[in-house]
């Protein structure tokens, strides 16, 4: 059984993570055989299956992480998430199919608040042996525009 | 001649004034010089008009345009702004019409963009209605020369621009061929908005010699090694340009070491390297390709991620830049989820090329309050030839040999 408020309390400790820095637990929220895509309104719409984060494990979401510790180069910023509340959708054998609203700020290690996305979630979750995970999650965009660009997941 | 408001030091291209970044009369010149001169401009993919009355909306420079396909299969392009009180004629991104209507009086236009029905044109019951001078064969908005090659679509507001195969040169057409040897498919559409001039995208595109400096991804997957085998191609006009590598596991470059720059971090390690999982793509063996077409065409080559990269300026210090994802209608399905895996290196959250994203904007800050200097553009010599090494800035003077040639030319 998964109820309402294990999920939002999954979802709040997300989005807690990522916002507080804590990007190495960040994976953990996933199974290890797992979709995360980060795409767009328009591209859902017209059934275009590229996203600009494709991942099919958790140890590629491991290597985001990574990447943005030790390769990539960005100015220092931090998101704020707002998330809504889960809308369940359906429910069976122990995988629960829901979809979340989400709002990110994004502050500029310079002082600027900027509203850097909108979007939905589109989650799969599965109960494995108590611990709730997202076998997918599927971060759709509301905009089809990302300013300047990401690097920190959403 | 015409003189530009902006002061060059001398004809070398080696000195670029840092005020053509910031600029509003020079951005203004661009428009009329750039976008609605002699040169070709990417509208879409052919692809993505597939049947008669198909229609895309995009910009040449600022300008709106509509293009759109025809019975017969014609592609047509015209300004998207209505001849009457020029509002936008088509408002989607994409659509399909048998004509088109504008909304605010309901002006028509067919296929072609000609004007074909005005709204109580003769008059209500008598009364108003249009003079009897006006001839709606007159009116309209103005259209633009179109020509499709290798299944892209570009188009060209002046009479004056030659055909697109002349305007790119043998050598970029070659390389154009070589990727879009047969038809192909849109896998996605994503856009980032650039905090910078267009001109920095566009030089950030063609300097071969920042890439594995501030890209590490790249370095440390030996995707693009300096020493790699490889070069830089740029045209007669110096305009449009193609970067190429090969992988040479083999060869090992110890210059990075020896400089001991960020950008060499040997303990760094995939957990799931299947991201870089590939295939033979062609038979020459190059793995990237990256081939630009003057004022603002990208086509892109990275393994296998394919990408056309359109260009736009929104005003002085703003620029969109819209990704195509594109693979091949004959993917076998394997093939298929390659090139969704590999799309994490390019893109707005692209592994390898985020970073783009960002550095035109540290520039557009950093020169603020430099507007009588200049940038060095002086790495691999003074001149705009193709070049066998990538350590050179041949294709960013090339690129200002063009633009001058466009913007200081008499009209």
């Amino acid at each position: 059984m998964i109820d309402l408020i294990s999920l939002c309390t999954f979802n709040a400790s997300y989005v807690h993570t990522i916002d507080s820095d804590a990007l190495e637990q960040w994976p953990a929220f996933f199974t290890k055989k797992c979709t995360y895509r980060i795409t767009n309104y328009e591209n859902e719409r017209d059934k275009l299956p590229s996203g600009i984060v494709f991942a099919d494990s958790r140890a590629m979401l491991e290597d985001r992480i990574a990447a943005l510790r030790k390769a990539n180069i960005y100015e220092r910023h931090r998101y704020r998430h707002i998330v809504g509340i889960p809308l369940v959708k359906s429910f069976k054998d122990n995988e629960l199919v829901a979809c979340t609203s989400f709002i990110v700020v994004r502050i500029m290690h310079t002082g600027e608040s900027t509203l850097f996305v909108t979007g939905e979630y589109l989650d799969r979750f599965e109960n494995i042996d108590g611990q709730l995970l997202l076998s997918e999650r599927i971060a759709v965009c509301d905009s089809t525009v990302i300013d300047t660009l990401l690097v920190l997941p959403l | 001649m015409n003189e530009q408001p902006i002061y060059w030091k001398s004809r070398s291209l080696t000195r670029v004034p840092f005020s053509l970044y910031s600029d509003q009369q020079t951005a203004d010149d661009e428009q009329d010089r750039i976008y609605r001169g002699a040169t070709w401009n990417y509208l879409c993919l052919e692809v993505e008009l597939p049947a008669p009355g198909n229609y895309r909306t995009t910009f040449i420079g600022e300008t709106p345009v509509v293009v759109v396909k025809d019975n017969g299969n014609e592609i047509y392009a015209f300004e998207n702004r209505c001849s009457h009180r020029g509002a936008l004629i088509a408002l989607e991104k994409s659509g399909k019409v048998e004509n088109f209507q504008c909304v605010y009086h309901a002006w028509n236009y067919n296929r072609q963009g000609d004007l074909i029905g005005v709204a109580f044109e003769k008059g209500v019951k008598g009364q108003g209605g249009m003079s009897t001078s006006f001839c709606k064969n007159d009116h309209g908005p103005r259209k633009l020369l179109v020509s499709v090659y290798c299944g892209l679509v570009f188009g060209s507001f002046s009479e004056g621009v030659p055909p697109i195969d002349e305007y790119l040169g043998p050598e970029i057409c070659t390389r154009l061929e070589r990727v879009m040897n047969k038809p192909v498919k849109v896998i996605g559409r994503f856009t980032q908005a650039l905090p910078n001039n267009w001109k920095l995208y566009f030089e950030n595109v063609k300097d071969s010699y920042h890439a594995s400096l501030l890209h590490l991804f790249f370095t440390t997957f030996e995707l693009n090694r300096l020493s790699q085998k490889g070069g830089v191609i740029v045209d007669e006009t110096g305009g449009h340009h193609v970067s190429y590598s090969m992988i040479d596991s083999a060869a090992a470059d110890e210059s990075y070491k020896e400089q001991g720059l960020r950008s060499d971090d040997s303990r760094y390690r995939l957990k799931d390297p299947s991201v870089l999982a590939g295939f033979k793509e062609y038979d020459d063996g190059i793995t990237l390709q990256i081939l630009s077409v003057f004022p603002g065409f990208v086509l892109q080559q990275i393994q296998n991620c394919l990408a056309v990269r359109q260009i736009l300026p929104k005003g002085v210090e703003h620029t969109e830049l819209n990704w195509t994802y594109i693979g091949y209608k004959d993917d076998t399905p394997e093939q298929h989820n390659v090139r969704l895996k590999q799309l994490n290196l390019v893109g707005p959250a692209g592994f390898i090329s985020m970073e783009d994203g960002a550095v035109g904007g540290f520039v557009q800050r950093g020169i603020a309050g430099a507007r009588d200097l200049d940038a060095v553009v002086e790495m691999g010599g003074e001149g705009t030839g193709s070049s066998e090494g990538r350590a050179t800035e041949t294709s960013v003077r090339g690129f200002w040999k063009a633009y001058r040639s466009h913007m200081e030319a008499s009209t």
